[in-house]
């Protein structure tokens, strides 16, 4: 499984000194682990297939269907080529609902646990509860994480980790969902150990 | 400090009329601030307008070509027996005073001017020319017959004859807004304007200067302006074209695209445009790209069409080109815009909604005509500087939006003029006692006939103090910069912009006079990253900038390599931060939200702050020329071996380009290098030896080793290419471009190559001067073997032949043209340069004076010191450009005199010499010579002097220079006919 740089980063580099040093492999490609991809087309194909499974989620697929194969192709080249308005532009439309659902139908995300063995937690999740009320992340993690919630008295011992930063367990999951997913449209967050200081 | 400067025009929403030039930072008002506008269409030479009165108006920029036009009638006369020739004519003739046709009757006094800006020249008089031939007798020519062909000689069967008579008229109304009047039946008026866009000038050559002027008329019809050229600067009268709607904005590019909207939000796209036809032949209809939303504004350039809808999404047309006009499809662009422009090479502006600021589209090259991002312009005005122009605002506010035309807005611009000129003087630095720059700055706000130029070239003069200047504004515009960037739509939706402007006036009231310098920087870094939440925004308020109606970029030209100085410097701004802010949903300033957004600019100040100094990685571009060339190897024994060499440019994120030299040689089997960053070079010289196409390499630390980077090419042509790239390079990596500044340092070398070096403020500047080897030297093409300069960017130099030239501005030339070059003010420069070479003989008893000298003695051939020897084989011309003109001969015209055969005598080498042989004479010597010129294919930014005399103000000559005194004569001559 391909994860984002930026997950690869929070996940095992998060409190680490800048900058991050990496270790490019030209041989041995771990092919037992990791899905090779042989060309770009292969790469777009894999993007692709994020970016509709997430709508799948969000909108049952309706607005990614909707969508023309040069919108399909624009959102790909604006990735490919550092453009984000090109991406965007197509983009914010899967970022779009209905004002009467207050919400997608289901957050595509994926939570990953530097502490475990298992790759990642993704579970149906709805933005907003039956009585309206808008979920919060940490909605989110006590259902489908409970270890990551800290009791209140504890020290805490975890952190959790969007694009870098810890956003507050307040914040609507909604919220987030719509401006701190990757590309690939899914909210990435990462589990991770609090550094000791 | 060379790109030449041009003007982006824009409007704001009081109708007042701004310019900013493409290298300048402050939006300054126009000239004429008489009127109020509400649309703007510049192109180079003029601008178009309406005004609040729905009334057209053109401004045309004053330069030193006149505007005139001949005005001409022929009078007309038949031989009758007994007066001969006399105005009485034969019924069947034509009048006596008509066209050249003779169809129609024009008599001297029905010729009017074409309206109030125009100025006659002279009378009328008789154009006694014909043929570019003079004729006698009163410019008479004649004829048997009218129509006929007439000869300037009568003969006896000249039965009629005939003569022209000429007039002039000037357009007087330059650098001010002229009322197009319109003299056409008023019946046939177009009702009030409501838009203008003018182009088209790419269409034909013929006549010169033509445009295309289209208006939009309220009824919503089009009309095309007739006859708008160069000597017609108003066109002659509105020609209605029909259209398949009601018409609400139009636009036209600088070639054959011409777009229009109807009110029911469709575009139409007029085809069949040429050279033949300006007015083009129908209209295609081109739907919205969404049916709910309807299409309220075009913009089109050469190649590209820009739209934005009726909910003020900005759209860009795909597949638009001459075959196509109408393009493809539409694409959906990031950002909320009220109106988008097209400008020169296809540049796009744009006014957005939530802030009514200028955005300027970045990246927009030929191939990327989308561009990339939306970049906001935060150059303030000039007038910003101080606080008056507020409560004025408001009164002509009210003007404006009432629609209404009244005589006292006159009044109240006026008044606003006459504010921020008096405000000027606060702007001038007080430590700044430079009297011609402050003047300029002056003087060119208040409405003064100076144009736009001149002021850039008062600034120019003194480099030094203006970068000082630049320095002591520093600090004030970086404030600016923090308060007057555009706020990011956080708060569209709670700050709509009609509260926006009356918060303006509303704002004087708790103006913030001092704020620390730490929370600018604060406050500029976050909003540069565009993602701070309201909180912070409000203690400054969101209306310090100004808010814009309109903009026009047809005359702006932007030249992509050198750096507009309209933005703020926006460090670390990555493009997915700020395009979050601009979906953010309003109204939420939860604490989660402001959490964020604080850790995510924590997160962005960590992770680029202490990264600054590296280039970025996908901004920058690797360019790379490797060669094979000698180099002469720098251990002994010395001598030329063979190299790789390759030249890396790259541009960082700053945009300016950087280049290193690297020379890969073996040694030892060992493969080895050296390396040269250009940013170091501090002249590159073409070496001639060993007929060896050579140059060499100087940095600071080369100079003081005595050990320049020599390298040598295979051809002239291959050491010319790579003397052109470096040069320019080091130009590049030292940001140095176009002409020398009037404080540049000339010099020559001994082979008469003429460089030049920009002096940076820190030269004089006490205690750290610039040590004279670190300056930087170019090469300027030409070939002289004097030079001398001014501060006013005079430079005068005398070539070997004495002659005297003077620098016309031009640059590059000589191997250097094509690559870096000016493209006029380049000539030819042919020089002739004498060798001397000295015949030295000894007398002795037996044979007399012969060509044995003693041991001791000097060459029998040799230079004048006889140090050298100097054989006519020997002697070889400088350089490859240099050919012999002549053979050897002796030179009879030295000091001291020769006897008949040219021969000087003196008592011994060295000694004083003289014309006649004397008893104790024993040595003589004669001088032979040998002209060469320079070969004429050098071409040199200079033009005789006789060429560019009217350039001349002041000179002045030193030096002990032979026959110098030939050369002030010549120049006396010069100076006496200047005089006249």
């Amino acid at each position: 499984m391909h994860y984002p740089i930026g997950l690869l980063f929070d996940l095992h580099a998060s409190n680490t000194a800048l900058p991050w040093n990496i270790t490019v492999h030209f041989k041995n490609f771990p092919e037992k682990d990791l899905l090779h991809c042989h060309s770009k087309d292969v790469i777009e194909a894999h993007f692709m297939a994020c970016i509709k499974e997430a709508d799948a989620l969000k909108h049952k697929s309706q607005v990614i269907n909707e969508m023309q194969k040069k919108d399909h192709k624009q959102l790909w080249m604006g990735l490919q080529n550092d453009k984000f308005e090109q991406f965007w532009a197509i983009n914010r439309k899967l970022m779009e609902y209905i004002p009467e659902d207050s919400g997608f139908r289901y957050i595509p995300f994926r939570i990953y646990q530097a502490t475990t063995e298992r790759p990642f937690i993704q579970k149906l999740f709805r933005p907003v509860a039956p009585g309206g009320q808008l979920h919060t992340l940490g909605d989110l993690l006590k259902e489908v994480c409970p270890t990551a919630i800290t009791p209140e008295d504890d020290e805490k011992t975890i952190q959790v980790m969007i694009h870098g930063i810890e956003p507050m367990l307040e914040t609507p999951i909604q919220w987030l969902s719509e401006h701190m997913s990757y590309p690939d449209n899914f909210l990435h967050i990462s589990i991770i150990p609090r550094p000791t200081d | 400090m060379a790109m030449p400067s041009s003007l982006l025009w824009a409007v704001d929403i009081f109708g007042r009329v701004y310019t900013l030039a493409t290298t300048g930072q402050y939006w300054e008002l126009c000239k004429d601030g008489q009127l109020e506008f509400k649309r703007v269409s510049a192109v180079k030479q003029c601008c178009w307008g309406i005004a609040c009165d729905h009334q057209v108006y053109t401004y045309v920029f004053s330069s030193d070509v006149p505007i005139r036009y001949q005005e001409e009638t022929y009078e007309n006369q038949r031989w009758n027996p007994v007066g001969g020739f006399c105005e009485k004519l034969m019924p069947s003739d034509r009048w006596q005073w008509s066209d050249v046709s003779g169809l129609k009757h024009q008599q001297l006094d029905s010729f009017t001017l074409p309206s109030p800006h125009w100025e006659w020249e002279s009378d009328w008089y008789v154009d006694e020319n014909i043929g570019g031939e003079p004729t006698e007798k009163g410019g008479w020519t004649y004829a048997i017959d009218f129509p006929a062909t007439y000869t300037k000689d009568k003969k006896w069967n000249s039965c009629v004859r005939r003569r022209r008579w000429i007039r002039y008229r000037r357009y007087k109304s330059r650098d001010t807004w002229a009322k197009i009047i319109s003299l056409e039946d008023p019946s046939q008026l177009p009702d009030p304007f409501n838009d203008i866009s003018i182009g088209g000038w790419e269409i034909t050559d013929e006549p010169a200067g033509r445009l295309s002027v289209w208006a939009v008329s309220l009824q919503g019809r089009v009309w095309y302006r007739e006859d708008v050229c160069h000597h017609n600067p108003e066109g002659s009268l509105w020609s209605l074209v029909a259209t398949p709607g009601e018409v609400v904005q139009i636009s036209c590019g600088p070639y054959d695209l011409l777009w229009a909207t109807l009110w029911e939000g469709q575009a139409i796209v007029r085809e069949g445009i040429d050279r033949n036809n300006p007015h083009g032949i129908s209209w295609t209809v081109v739907e919205s790209p969404g049916s709910e939303n309807g299409i309220m504004h075009v913009a089109v350039g050469v190649n590209v069409v820009w739209a934005v809808t009726k909910d003020r999404k900005v759209w860009f047309r795909r597949g638009v080109n001459s075959h196509n006009p109408c393009g493809t499809s539409w694409i959906e662009m990031v950002g909320e815009m009220m109106m988008v422009n097209v400008g020169l090479n296809d540049q796009v502006w744009g006014i957005a909604c939530d802030d009514r600021a200028i955005y300027f589209r970045q990246g927009v090259t030929p191939s990327e005509l989308s561009g990339k991002t939306w970049k906001a312009i935060v150059s303030g005005r000039e007038s910003d500087r101080s606080q008056t122009g507020s409560s004025t605002s408001l009164l002509s506010a009210g003007c404006f939006f009432s629609d209404e035309v009244r005589d006292q807005a006159n009044s109240i611009i006026q008044s606003d003029g006459d504010i921020s000129s008096d405000t000027e003087s606060p702007r001038v630095p007080p430590n700044h006692a430079d009297a011609p720059l402050s003047g300029a700055a002056i003087s060119s706000n208040e409405n003064n006939a100076d144009s736009q130029k001149e002021v850039g070239a008062h600034l120019a003069v003194d480099s030094l103090d203006s970068a000082q200047e630049e320095a002591n504004s520093t600090s004030s515009s970086s404030e600016k910069a923090g308060l007057e960037k555009p706020e990011s739509s956080v708060d569209q939706d709670t700050h709509p912009a009609e509260l926006q402007w009356t918060n303006i006036d509303l704002k004087e009231a708790h103006k913030n006079p001092v704020l620390t310098s730490s929370t600018f920087r604060e406050t500029s870094s976050v909003s540069s990253l565009g993602l701070f939440p309201v909180g912070i925004e409000e203690p400054y308020g969101t209306d310090e900038h100004p808010f814009w109606a309109w903009v026009s970029g047809g005359g702006c030209l932007v030249d992509l390599h050198s750096p507009l100085k309209w933005f703020t410097i926006q460090t670390g701004l990555s493009s997915s931060v700020q395009s979050l802010s601009l979906s953010i949903t309003p109204a939420q300033t939860a604490a989660w939200r402001k959490q964020i957004f604080q850790q995510l600019s924590e997160r962005t100040k960590r992770e680029l702050e202490n990264f600054r100094h590296y280039e970025q990685a996908v901004e920058q571009s690797v360019w790379v020329k490797t060669g094979t060339l000698q180099w002469w190897r720098s251990w002994k024994p010395h001598k030329w071996m063979d190299v790789r060499v390759a030249l890396e440019q790259f541009t960082g994120s700053d945009g300016v380009r950087d280049s290193i030299l690297f020379i890969y040689y073996m040694h030892h089997e060992e493969k080895k290098y050296i390396h040269v960053f250009l940013n170091e070079v501090t002249i590159l010289v073409e070496v001639l030896n060993d007929s060896k196409h050579s140059f060499a390499l100087y940095t600071p630390e080369r100079t003081k080793q005595r050990w320049p980077i020599r390298l040598a090419a295979a051809t002239e042509q291959e050491m010319h290419d790579w003397l052109a790239l470096l040069s320019m390079s080091c130009c590049e990596s030292r940001r140095i471009q176009g002409p020398p500044s009037h404080h540049a340092v000339w010099s020559v070398t001994c082979k008469g190559d003429i460089f030049v070096s920009e002096p940076s403020p820190e030269l004089e500047a006490a205690p750290h001067l610039i040590p004279c080897d670190q300056m930087f030297w170019r090469q300027i093409g030409g070939h002289l073997r004097l030079i001398e300069c001014n501060s006013q960017g005079i430079v005068w130099g005398i070539g070997y032949d004495h002659t005297t030239w003077v620098y016309t501005g031009g640059y590059g030339g000589g191997f250097i043209q094509g690559l870096a070059s000016s493209a006029d003010n380049i000539y030819m420069q042919s020089d002739v340069k004498c060798v001397y070479i000295y015949e030295n003989q000894r007398w002795n008893p037996v044979t007399g004076y012969s060509s044995r000298g003693l041991p001791t003695d000097r060459y029998m051939w040799s230079d004048a010191s006889g140090l050298q020897e100097c054989t006519k084989v020997n002697t070889k011309p400088p350089s490859p450009q240099w050919s012999w003109v002549s053979d050897w001969y002796i030179d009879f015209n030295v000091s001291g005199g020769t006897d008949r055969e040219g021969w000087q005598y003196a008592a011994d080498f060295p000694a004083s010499y003289h014309g006649h042989k004397t008893m104790k004479d024993f040595v003589r010597r004669r001088r032979w010579v040998s002209p060469f010129p320079e070969s004429s294919n050098e071409d040199a930014p200079t033009a005789r002097t006789e060429e560019g005399m009217d350039q001349l103000q002041s000179f002045a000559f030193y030096g002990g220079v032979p026959n110098l005194f030939f050369v002030l004569i010549h120049l006396a001559t010069i100076k006496r006919e200047t005089g006249k």
